[in-house]
């Protein structure tokens, strides 16, 4: 069942270039979201430097770099819109996938990948730029920071993609996903970070994020590792953080799926 | 060895069905209902049916997507449910309405993917591309993507990507459905190269007659789940007695041949004018013709084959009394 690596490279490049074709798409997501970054940028400013917002441990530039990676950053983690998988299941394709010598959860990873690969390209470095133009932007003071950001962004599209492979994954039982689908998508734009640092909240409430949910290692995290909030030990212990997650999402896609192949083999979809 | 060996195969699907308001009852639905079959290396076997036979369902089991209820079955030596990765690599499958392409891209992209998926040596891969190129007249869609593709050229597209593999076995469900006429002879005459070349067995489920006809020697007709024919077409006719008929037109109206041999007047039509004879078994349309010629001067004959859709009602109605008095 495994893929070698020719393959997984000549599938990410086929997400890649999948994904290439979709021009227009592109083009207004980029816009909408860099529009909110400006909407987003004076009302966290205003609001949470108000509200002593620098009391949670993030300054003007801070917010200014978190609102605009993190505007950067939902197209590259996906927080919403992909059902792929549960539209195959839908209509009936999914068979096809099951019709080839290799595990499905490793060709969608590795077209998620290509996917993630060309909105790095353009969902995320054009409003990036457009921060940086017109805002004082935090830069990281420690090289290393940047690498670690790098490796966070890279955890966070694992988690985000297993998280949203499980949901798809309900289709095998659901007839109709968008009811799943509407609340997976609220969650990751509410839990996640994008709508306001976790860290604005209680702390027993960003406890339980952090730790109960894959939420926060979504998009939070690299942005608090860009912002090099905490030292260089809080930074690792985001990232290990986001490993774990990581590796209980495939766990529970792998079980999931042989579950979902189980009813579908059985019952006949 | 036969490459399927299916022994009283069963597929039962429990369905919920409403019954007033909150009520819903369980109902069991034998879709297939006790198949035998033996297919051997390189046959072409048409798996022909009505509606809701079960056909999609057999295939289904074959291909190892679908657990059977009971019965023994092996594709390829394989049990297809618990072997199905190994098998994969020995079959190929359309399913008529599903799509395996990457629908966003150039249909070369799906083959040269399929390439890595399969890991298949790049040599073969190349001569079995080009020879499908050639035979479906593939060349002038190859770089639109799948998406943009008219029904006929994706089905195209899709026997060539359940071949590229090189599969022992390739399975069909109603590969023709909703073609257009050129885009079904296309396929057609494919599959007839490819049964010509008796490398891969092919085992194409269809409602549509005319896939078969010319196509494959051996029909399994199901009906309710059950075979209700195994053979050729010919055994078939003979079954339910088709004769073949010999049409002629005459210049002076019909008269009694004296003493006519081999066939029968089953009609007299235009005032006399043409005559349809049916031929009794075994017997060639030029031994009643060099009678009649003796007789009266032909205008013009045809010979009419018997007709294959009249059989299969004739079949299926036969099937349909057995199963009331079986019930009844
Ligand atoms: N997954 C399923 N659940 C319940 N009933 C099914 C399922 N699949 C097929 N059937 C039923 O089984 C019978 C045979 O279906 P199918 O094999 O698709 O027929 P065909 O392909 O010959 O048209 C039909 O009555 C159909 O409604
Ligand atoms: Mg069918």
């Amino acid at each position: 069942m495994g893929l070698d690596v020719r393959a997984f490279l000549a599938l990410t490049s086929a997400g890649f270039r999948r994904w290439s074709t979709y021009r227009q798409a592109t083009a207004a997501a980029v816009f909408t979201n860099s529009v909110f970054g400006f909407l987003k940028t004076y009302v966290l400013l205003a609001v949470a430097l108000g509200a002593g917002g620098a009391a949670v441990g993030y300054d003007g530039p801070m917010l200014v770099s978190f609102v605009w990676l993190g505007q950067g950053l939902i197209g590259v983690v996906m927080l919403w819109g992909w059902t792929d998988l549960a539209d195959r299941v839908r209509t009936g394709d999914v068979v096809a996938d099951l019709l080839r010598p290799v595990n499905p959860l490793w060709t969608y990873l590795a077209a998620d990948l290509g996917r993630a690969g060309y909105a790095t390209l353009t969902r995320f470095l054009i409003p990036v730029a457009v921060g940086l133009v017109y805002f004082d932007f935090f830069l990281p003071t420690r090289p290393a920071s940047y690498a670690l950001f790098t490796v966070s962004v890279a955890l966070a599209v694992l988690v985000s993609f297993t998280f949203r492979y499980l949901v798809n994954l309900t289709a095998f039982w659901l007839l109709d996903v968008r009811g799943v689908m509407l609340l997976a998508q609220l969650m990751m734009g509410a839990l996640s970070g994008l709508y306001l640092p976790i860290r604005f909240l209680p702390d027993w409430c960003e406890n339980v994020l952090w730790y109960l949910t894959p939420f926060p290692s979504m998009l939070q995290a690299p942005l608090d590792i860009y912002v090099e909030y905490g030292g260089i030990g809080t930074q690792l212990a985001i990232v290990s953080g986001q490993l774990a997650w990581v590796v209980v999402g495939f766990t529970a896609c792998g079980w999931l799926q042989r579950r979902a192949a189980w009813k579908l083999v059985i019952q006949g979809g | 060895m036969a490459i399927i060996e299916a022994e009283e195969l069963r597929k039962e699907f429990v369905v919920w069905r409403k019954v007033g308001r909150l009520r819903r009852q369980r109902q069991v639905v034998s879709a297939v209902d006790g198949v035998s079959l033996r297919v051997e290396q390189g046959e072409t076997l048409g798996y022909l049916g009505p509606n809701g036979a079960g056909k999609s369902t057999t295939l289904k089991m074959f291909t190892g997507v679908l657990a059977p209820s009971s019965g023994r079955l092996r594709v390829c030596g394989l049990e297809p449910v618990s072997r199905r990765v190994q098998l994969t690599r020995q079959i190929g499958v359309v399913f008529g309405q599903r799509s395996q392409l990457w629908w966003d891209l150039p249909l070369r992209d799906s083959f040269a993917l399929l390439r890595h998926v399969f890991r298949i040596p790049q040599a073969e891969h190349a001569a079995r591309l080009a020879q499908c190129r050639e035979l479906l007249g593939l060349d002038e869609f190859l770089d639109t993507p799948v998406r943009q593709l008219s029904l006929g050229q994706r089905m195209r597209g899709e026997l060539t990507a359940a071949l590229l593999h090189g599969p022992r076995v390739l399975f069909l469900d109603e590969p023709t459905i909703g073609l257009d006429v050129v885009s079904k002879q296309a396929v057609r005459a494919f599959l007839t190269q490819l049964r010509d070349q008796g490398e891969v067995t092919v085992v194409l489920t269809t409602h549509d007659l005319a896939d078969i006809e010319r196509l494959c020697r051996r029909l399994v007709i199901i009906d309710h789940g059950r075979v209700v024919h195994d053979g050729s077409l010919e055994a078939l006719h003979a079954r339910y007695g088709s004769r073949r008929r010999v049409v002629v037109d005459l210049d002076a109206p019909w008269e009694q041949v004296p003493g006519l041999s081999g066939a029968v007047v089953e009609a007299v039509e235009a005032e006399g004018h043409r005559v349809t004879f049916s031929l009794a078994e075994g017997v060639t349309a030029g031994h009643v013709i060099t009678q009649l010629a003796g007789y009266a001067a032909l205008r013009d004959i045809s010979i009419v084959e018997p007709d294959i859709e009249e059989v299969i009602a004739r079949l299926y109605a036969a099937s349909d009394d057995a199963r009331s008095v079986a019930s009844g």
